[in-house]
């Protein structure tokens, strides 16, 4: 179970970070997610995975869970909810604002498929 | 256990509330309560900076649970300090944006107040995660105060400050994470006990989560290179929020301070020792210089207060990165008087904005400012205060700081760099002063054209700000002491530690 967990941190991880290099707001929005997905997971996990154990210590029990990380990942999923529902209307507001999705607000005037079509057209001409 | 470690908590957060419940429409009833909470804010900190000169090490134990099960918070001399230099601010920033930067939109006050919870939170635990969940409280306020008023710029610079602080805090849980299933605490305290047994199997993981920890530091402290973030997010927006914003790169220098003298310190074990050491004098240096250079390529105004801000930054994280007693002291005198030099100049932008209409702060001529006079003069003031010019304070802070560094391999490294960056800074806000002032032509604007006795009383604030520049001198020997002692306390964490996990023993041990 420990080796299955941490691929999927590993592979949120690599998405995320993949998605928030990308140059526009909605995969980076998402990218964000994912990352705070990755380490929701991973805090978690901190505590050690245990399957069927109380999180206190009672006498007929065979072990307990560490409860500390689930407190924890709880806080973190709230303020990531929080930051997450912020930034996307920042970046709708960014939208309506800067007139394109870019996260430098570049103001081509053209969307992301004219865009492509006029950078294939340079790079031909070069 | 006294209350009063937790009133610098409870008075920002109750006055954004109730400032919330009086409903949007109440202007002056919001602006009274929460100039109050304010003015309420800076005896409370003289009052616990004058129990910390005496020594004294101030443990709060939220709910009576004791540490490392419950959430402490604590005050030493050194979050005394910052909570003092905090309030300040605050009051001169806030009085600054009474005069009208509060009507550009809804709720100023309220995020204003979460923001000085935030900050004073962060200064005060002594809990890492407790340390994370400030931090967001202090970004989150911080977000809606950056974007306060609006404008294309602003949600430009705005998108990239809460995205990369987004990052940031993913980065924090990692660590805090890491440290945790190793350490299996994160009280810091505790920590710092945990690490100095810590078995050599591990120094791999708790290395790792520790230089992740100077990376989240380093984006609040806005280190090269994480720093590209400031100079938008601080030129666009309105004044007083960039003058309570001085402060918030101080945050990233604090906890960089806090963490790795106590946790990754002298008593950690080989491996995780003195961690930030190796990185920090370098990167210092490398933004120091970036900053000078900034400020001389800057086309505007703000944008340049925006590159001295780093410039600054990295000039007091030099003298912590040196981990002796009188780099940290050097840094942290410089801290204090940056943090007012600073917000002085950017409250000073605004009047100069304001004055030069449509030309607003573009280093172009421009029509003549109403009062240059007395406008110029104070620029001249905030100039050589912040360029480190004798007789002001900034001289004191460098000459500490230079003095300090003599001590250090790096000697030659670091006198090149401050002194020529002091140079270069003189150089740069010299071109900047001439161009507003000298080379102006045309006409005034007329709706800037107020009497004299309304100019004084809006430049107020700066000379507020002016004046305890000033008392950073007159009384330099003083805070000099103050901040010496400070280092002193920082470089040697047993006291600390015992005050957090032995509360009983220490009061009864204190005479």
């Amino acid at each position: 179970m420990d080796a299955l967990l941490s691929i999927a941190i590993g592979v949120l991880t690599a998405t995320g970070v993949y998605l928030t290099l990308r140059g526009r707001t909605f995969p980076v929005v998402l990218g964000l997610t994912l990352l705070s997905y990755a380490v929701n997971v991973f805090l978690f996990l901190m505590g050690r995975a245990s399957v069927g154990l109380p999180p206190l210590i009672a006498p007929e029990a065979a072990g307990y869970t560490d409860p500390l990380p689930q407190a924890l990942v709880l806080t973190a999923i709230v303020i990531g909810f929080a930051m997450t529902a912020f930034v996307v209307v920042l970046a709708l507001r960014a939208r309506a604002e800067l007139g394109n999705d870019h996260v430098d607000g570049l103001n081509t005037g053209l969307d992301e498929t004219a865009e492509r079509q006029h950078k294939g057209e340079r790079e031909d001409r070069a | 256990m006294s209350h009063l470690t937790i009133a610098p908590l409870l008075l920002p957060l109750l006055a954004g509330v109730l400032i919330l419940l009086l409903g949007e429409r109440r202007l002056a009833a919001q602006r009274a309560l929460s100039l109050a909470a304010v003015a309420l804010s800076i005896p409370l900190a003289l009052l616990l900076l004058s129990r910390a000169a005496q020594g004294e090490i101030a443990v709060y134990a939220l709910g009576n649970w004791p540490a490392p099960f419950g959430i402490v918070l604590v005050a030493d001399r050194l979050s005394a300090f910052m909570l003092t230099i905090t309030a300040l601010l605050s009051a001169f920033a806030l009085a600054h944006a009474v005069r009208g930067d509060d009507r550009f939109g809804p709720h100023f006050h309220v995020l204003f107040q979460l923001q000085l919870f935030g900050l004073n939170g962060a200064f005060l635990t002594g809990d890492l995660f407790n340390l994370f969940v400030f931090f967001e409280v202090l970004l989150l306020a911080s977000y809606g105060l950056v974007l306060h008023g609006g404008g294309r710029a602003r949600t430009r610079a705005g998108l990239h400050y809460v995205v990369i602080n987004l990052i940031g805090s993913t980065l924090f849980l990692f660590a805090v994470g890491a440290l945790y299933g190793v350490l299996g605490t994160l009280n810091m305290a505790d920590l710092a006990v945990k690490i100095a047994t810590l078995p050599e199997a591990h120094t791999g993981v708790v290395r790792a989560a520790g230089l992740l920890l100077l990376v989240v530091f380093a984006i609040k402290a806005a280190l090269l290179p994480l720093h590209m973030w400031l100079p938008g997010a601080y030129a666009g927006t309105s004044a007083g929020v960039a003058a309570l914003f001085a402060i918030m790169t101080k945050v990233g220098a604090y906890s960089i301070l806090r963490v790795y003298t106590l946790i990754f310190g002298a008593d950690a074990v080989a491996g995780v020792q003195w961690l930030a050491e190796p990185w920090l004098l370098p990167l210092a240096l490398a933004t120091l210089a970036l900053g000078v250079g900034g400020a001389l390529a800057s086309r505007a105004l703000r944008e340049q207060i925006a590159y001295l801000v780093l410039a600054s930054a990295g000039t007091l994280l030099v003298g912590f990165g040196l981990f002796s007693v009188e780099g940290i002291s050097a840094g942290l005198y410089y801290l204090a008087h940056s943090t007012f030099a600073a917000a002085a100049l950017f409250l000073l932008a605004d009047r100069i904005v304001l004055g030069r209409g449509a030309m607003a702060d573009r280093y172009e001529a421009g029509p003549p400012l109403p009062h240059p006079r007395l406008i110029g003069g104070v620029f001249f003031a905030l100039a050589v205060l912040i360029a480190g010019l004798p007789p002001l304070a900034g001289f004191f802070g460098k000459l500490a700081l230079l003095q300090a560094a003599l001590a250090s391999p790096a000697l030659v490294w670091i006198w090149a760099v401050v002194l020529i960056g002091g140079l270069l800074t003189v150089i740069a806000l010299a071109r900047s002063g001439s161009l507003l002032f000298y080379r102006a032509h045309g006409v005034p604007q007329a709706q800037a054209n107020n009497p004299l006795g309304d100019e004084l009383s809006r430049l107020a604030p700066i000379f507020g700000l002016l004046a305890l520049g000033l008392l950073l001198v007159v009384e330099g020997e003083a805070v000099l002491n103050y901040t010496r002692a400070t280092a002193e306390q920082l470089l040697v964490p047993a006291p600390y530690i015992e005050a957090v996990l032995h509360p009983v023993a220490t009061q009864e041990a204190r005479p």
